[in-house]
């Protein structure tokens, strides 16, 4: 499965921020955890601050930190923030053909699959799952 | 308080009613065939010895070619108890029952549309497994 750089960015983010919601983290400090751009992070920061996943504190301290659910806040919550949802994607060329069909069939199934399992793991779970891998980093 | 015990045959009424309230399906004959011996059948109950909740499963060898591994075949938590670690209680002990036995491996199907069950499995450590579900409609 292939996610756009700004879900990818958000996930990142989200779960470095869900950790620990005491800790406020800036743009920078979560731009080079992840070696992304702190440009592009700040915009995606600013998608799940309208979501209410995380909160943004402006002044010289200043930065964000996970004001959502751990428990509540699946995997897909934070994708279908920045992916269309699977009914809303634009009709690709050819999938009217009987070819085409068949094979928006197979891309629909992987689809399903693959939202079926952001959907059932939570942030609480992801953390709690790798939480020995991730003490080591 | 919950304990966990195994099922009895007194227990299926409350067993079958708490699974029709939850699926609208009634299957008494089902829940009662997994009082059989060879079935892992165990219930949570409250200080007052209301049913909280239920577990079942079995171990199964060389089910689809694989080695002996512990089905789950069904968990349902009355509720207004869930949330409170009934179905991870329910789970740790069908789990301690099937590594008793050896097992080293657990396995269940899941509707994956139910995200609620889904969630639940994978909070409790649970992964995809190496195989594939298929089915065919043949009516």
């Amino acid at each position: 499965m292939k996610l756009q750089t700004a879900t990818r960015l958000g996930l990142y983010a989200v779960l470095e921020l869900a950790r620990d919601p005491e800790r406020t983290l800036s743009v920078m400090e979560l731009a080079d955890r992840f070696g992304v751009s702190s440009h592009h992070l700040a915009k995606v920061l600013r998608t799940l601050s309208v979501a209410g996943l995380v909160r943004g504190d402006r002044g010289a301290a200043g930065g964000y930190r996970f004001t959502g659910n751990r428990r509540r806040t699946t995997l897909m919550d934070v994708v279908a923030l920045f992916e269309p949802a699977p009914g809303q994607r634009a009709k690709e060329p050819g999938e009217d053909t009987d070819i085409g069909a068949a094979l928006q069939r197979v891309l629909i199934e992987i689809d399903e699959i693959a939202e079926a399992t952001l959907r059932s793991i939570s942030l609480e779970t992801l953390l709690k799952s790798n939480a020995s891998f991730l003490r080591g980093l | 308080m919950i304990s966990i015990r195994p099922a009895q045959a007194l227990d299926l009424p409350a067993i079958s009613a708490l699974d029709s309230r939850i699926t609208g399906s009634t299957k008494p004959d089902y829940w009662r065939d997994m009082l059989a011996p060879d079935r892992h059948f165990l219930v949570a109950e409250t200080e007052r010895g209301a049913l909280a909740g239920f577990i079942a499963g079995e171990i199964r060898a060389w089910e689809f070619g694989q080695p002996a591994a512990g089905w789950v075949f069904a968990i349902q938590i009355a509720p207004g108890l869930r949330l409170h670690g009934v179905g991870s209680r329910l789970f740790e002990a069908l789990v301690a029952r099937f590594k008793e036995k050896g097992v080293t491996r657990v396995r269940t199907l899941v509707d994956r549309k139910d995200h609620l069950i889904l969630s639940f499995f994978r909070a409790q450590g649970m992964v995809a497994g190496p195989s594939l579900q298929l089915d065919m409609d043949v009516s």
